[in-house]
């Protein structure tokens, strides 16, 4: 079994590099082709906030269990300038940059669990999960 | 940084995305899209999402862009073969691509062209 694994997010190809080992990671968890579609979907507009938003970061893959289910957990970290307002962060359509403001708010709707940590000035944590059915 | 090749066929530029793109390849497929339908005077752009296995924020308005930009430059864009877990994915993450025709695949994307061409003319 594929073990946890700490990828660094410094630039636009390691967006895609956290992509690919995210999806191989959702294959192995047993996740059906939509989640795993929709986990990699989240996968990538997390890292690209953390490269984008926070200056870079890194992501912790890993498989998880809940008595006999499997799930897969993704740990966005930076030390980026934290989010201020997370209520507004998570609005639909909200976006200090010029992205759509949909990373944050879809990502969540897409995953199982969602978490978010942030302390302005130190960082934000963001941890997502999704359990195969 | 990969570069997207674009065919030419006709009156109709397609453009086939084959592997997973860093946003910036992206973002340079958006210019070269432009720059060819005008060096080109191509009045149809078919994209052909196939092999894309997902459609985040940031393709999903390249789709948006390029469609609205080609329209400026009298050229009409077919986004073609999304996946059915694309297709969802998106729903679910909020973007509608809104202003973006579809078809199921090139050949229905093409016989789409026609009809948009066939209209016109009316
Ligand atoms: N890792 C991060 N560090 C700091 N701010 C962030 C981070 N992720 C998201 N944000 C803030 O939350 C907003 C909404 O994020 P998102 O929904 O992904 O939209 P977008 O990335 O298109 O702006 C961003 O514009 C940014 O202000
Ligand atoms: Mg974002």
């Amino acid at each position: 079994m594929t073990q946890p694994r700490e990828l660094p997010i410094a630039g636009n190809g390691d967006v895609v590099l956290v992509r690919q080992h995210v999806r191989k990671v959702a294959v192995e968890v047993g996740l059906s082709l939509v989640d795993q579609t929709k986990v990699v979907t989240a996968a990538s507009e997390l890292a690209r906030n953390a490269l984008v938003h926070a200056g870079g970061g890194r992501v912790r893959i890993e498989i998880v269990h809940n008595g006999v289910r499997q799930g897969l957990r993704l740990a966005f970290s930076d030390e980026g300038p934290g989010i201020p307002d997370v209520q507004q962060a998570l609005t639909e359509g909200w976006s200090t940059g010029n992205g759509l403001g949909l990373g944050l708010s879809g990502s969540r709707r897409l995953m199982d669990e969602f978490e978010l940590v942030s302390e302005p000035g130190e960082g934000t944590v963001i941890t997502v999960t999704k359990w195969a059915r | 940084m990969d570069r997207v090749p674009i065919l030419k066929l006709g009156d109709i530029l397609i453009v086939t995305i084959q592997i997973d793109l860093e946003d910036q390849s992206v973002l340079a497929l958006q210019e070269d899209l432009a720059d060819t339908v005008v060096a080109t005077g191509a009045r149809g752009l078919i994209i052909d999402i196939t092999a894309v296995e997902i459609v985040d924020s940031f393709i999903g308005r390249m789709l948006s862009t390029i469609a609205s930009v080609a329209r400026m430059l009298d050229a009409q864009t077919v986004v073609v073969g999304m996946r059915p877990a694309v297709a969802i994915t998106l729903v679910e993450l909020g973007l509608s691509l809104g202003g973006v025709r579809t078809a199921l695949n090139l050949e229905k994307g093409v016989a789409l062209l026609d009809h948009v061409w066939d209209r016109a003319r009316r």
